[in-house]
């Protein structure tokens, strides 16, 4: 296993925190795990990406040219990464807002409607969570347990109210892909 | 061991600097290692330490200085051009043989430059940025976990040598995430007595710490010290790397950052049947040159790999001298290079020496 993800979109949309909880769930697997956060004079509404990386083998480089998965919640984070993807690569796209076509046939896309379903939930702010409830479902690189404990172990203090949300979102990804 | 636990690169390198004794921080933020200040303003408190944002670079370093002469484990971190702006203090603090650790989060540069990671302070940081006869240690880290270890012998070195020792870090080991394992809190009773420290001479003599004498003779005893200094640190902290270096096709010398994506090169390059060997200084001063040297009669070819525009080129240079060809490949303003466009170069070197 050597899965090399992208996840990109606005600042503000939890890429960041996405990245993080793959992480974390990949480490209390025991597997080799590295997130590397793109930073720069970024802000709520600017563009944010991370890239994770989860391996059976110590991992040398933590900077990917060419992901096995991209998550793009918005368009400029599909236009800019799509052809960065590996032949048969996954491509989840945020299909709450993006309208357009991916623009390649030789990978397999994923439309998840993720601020709908959080909408629904009842805060939109768990859009990410969905996206990763897709993620895991169809890759299975982790468990989904894992991530369930990451979620626990990342939401304390005052974001601890979110937990539930969280898992009900984090859930109901899962059945979307 | 202790268990593991994420962590990003800035905040290990402050946990591991308290872990190691340090209980004095004074710093100002700068990019991308502001996390490790903020780190060490939430964190020192806790240990009983003292946490002090200056009012800019040039008071650091000297708050540093009056800090380490009265013998406490004392450091700041920065990135490139907040380093630049305390070269004057560190020459003054290798002058007065003062222990302490500076952490360099490089940037690229020159100049304000950009906050991506980059490797073009490797001059300043081996050579001497301030002024006088004078070499800090350097050390390089690749991974959060080393930078870890890296940090604690920092201190350890610092005290057994009377010496600044800087961590030269990048943007990339600052802002990752990866497992680690913290080591044991070092207890303060545990650290080496410094009989040369300002406490106060009750019942001794005074102690003098100074960078000064008007007197030439004198200035050049006490630099003759520091020269005796420096040649018991290269002939016994020399430290290294080396990896699949027997047999090699090609051998590559990377540190830092580049050091641990060469490991990825080396796999992809595996698999194209070229086999590379990694060498990756650990010291950046002193500098393995003779380990490098003798690796070099062995292949035809060292090729130097870089976030710069070829700085460590010259100390492989020294060390390979006409053994073999030594090829340059860097990226900067903060560019880090891919496995694969490294790879590139190598299957470049390899078909040219074939066709040869």
């Amino acid at each position: 296993m050597n899965n090399k993800l992208i996840a990109a979109g606005f600042g503000g949309q939890g890429m960041m925190l996405l990245g993080q909880l793959i992480a974390y769930a990949g480490m209390l697997e025991g597997k080799h795990v590295t997130w590397l956060p793109s930073y720069g004079p970024e802000m709520r509404g600017g563009t944010a990406n991370c890239t994770v990386i989860v391996s059976d083998k110590p991992i040398g480089a933590p900077v990917v040219a060419m992901p096995t998965e991209i998550i793009a919640m918005n368009i400029p984070s599909m236009l800019k990464f799509t052809p960065t993807l590996v032949e048969k690569g996954k491509l989840f796209l945020n299909s709450s807002m993006i309208d357009r076509e991916p623009g390649r046939t030789d990978i397999e896309v994923m439309r998840v409607p993720a601020n709908e379903i959080a909408d629904e939930l009842g805060n939109l702010k768990v859009a990410n969570i969905v996206m990763l409830g897709a993620y895991i479902k169809k890759t299975g690189i982790l468990s989904q347990n894992s991530i369930k404990s990451a979620l626990e172990h990342k939401l304390v203090g005052k974001k601890k109210e979110l937990l539930e949300l969280d898992i009900k979102a984090f859930e109901k990804g899962t059945t979307l892909v | 061991m202790a268990e593991k636990v994420l962590v990003k690169g800035n905040e290990a390198l402050g946990e591991a600097a308290i872990r190691g004794g340090c209980r004095y921080y004074f710093g100002y933020p700068i990019t991308p290692q502001s996390e490790l200040t903020e780190y060490m303003s939430r964190r020192l408190p806790e240990v009983g330490g003292v946490f002090l944002q200056a009012e800019s670079e040039v008071s650091v370093v000297n708050m540093l200085y009056g800090a380490s002469c009265v013998g406490v484990r004392v450091m700041t971190s920065t990135s490139s051009p907040g380093f630049s702006l305390m070269q004057e203090g560190v020459s003054y603090m290798a002058g007065a043989e003062l222990p302490a650790v500076f952490i360099n989060v490089v940037r690229g540069g020159p100049g304000l430059g950009d906050i991506q990671p980059a490797q073009g302070d490797y001059l300043q940081a081996t050579k001497g940025g301030g002024h006088g006869d004078y070499r800090l240690i350097v050390l390089g880290p690749s991974t959060i976990q080393e930078a870890i270890e890296l940090v604690m012998l920092a201190f350890d070195l610092a005290d057994k040598y009377r010496t600044p020792v800087e961590v030269l870090a990048d943007g990339m080991i600052g802002q990752m995430m990866e497992p680690v394992e913290f080591p044991e809190m070092r207890s303060l009773n545990t650290l080496p007595e410094k009989p040369w420290s300002l406490t106060g001479a009750k019942g001794r003599k005074p102690n003098k710490i100074t960078s000064f004498d008007l007197d030439p003779y004198k200035l050049e005893e006490m630099n003759l010290r520091y020269e005796a200094t420096r040649k018991r640190i290269i002939a016994n902290e020399q430290r290294w790397e080396e990896r699949n270096v027997k047999g090699a096709d090609i051998l590559v010398a990377a540190y830092g950052t580049v050091g641990r994506i060469m490991k990825t090169v080396m796999e992809l390059a595996k698999e194209e049947g070229i086999n590379v060997g990694l060498f990756r200084p650990i010291t950046l001063w002193p500098f393995p040159y003779e380990r490098l040297e003798e690796l070099s009669k062995k292949v035809n070819t060292v090729l130097t790999v870089e976030m710069s525009g070829g700085q460590m080129l010259e100390d492989v240079k020294l060390a390979v001298k006409d053994n073999a060809a030594t090829p340059f490949y860097g990226r900067m303003g903060g560019v880090v290079p891919t496995p694969e466009e490294i790879l590139e170069q190598i299957e470049k070197i390899i078909k040219g020496s074939e066709s040869a």
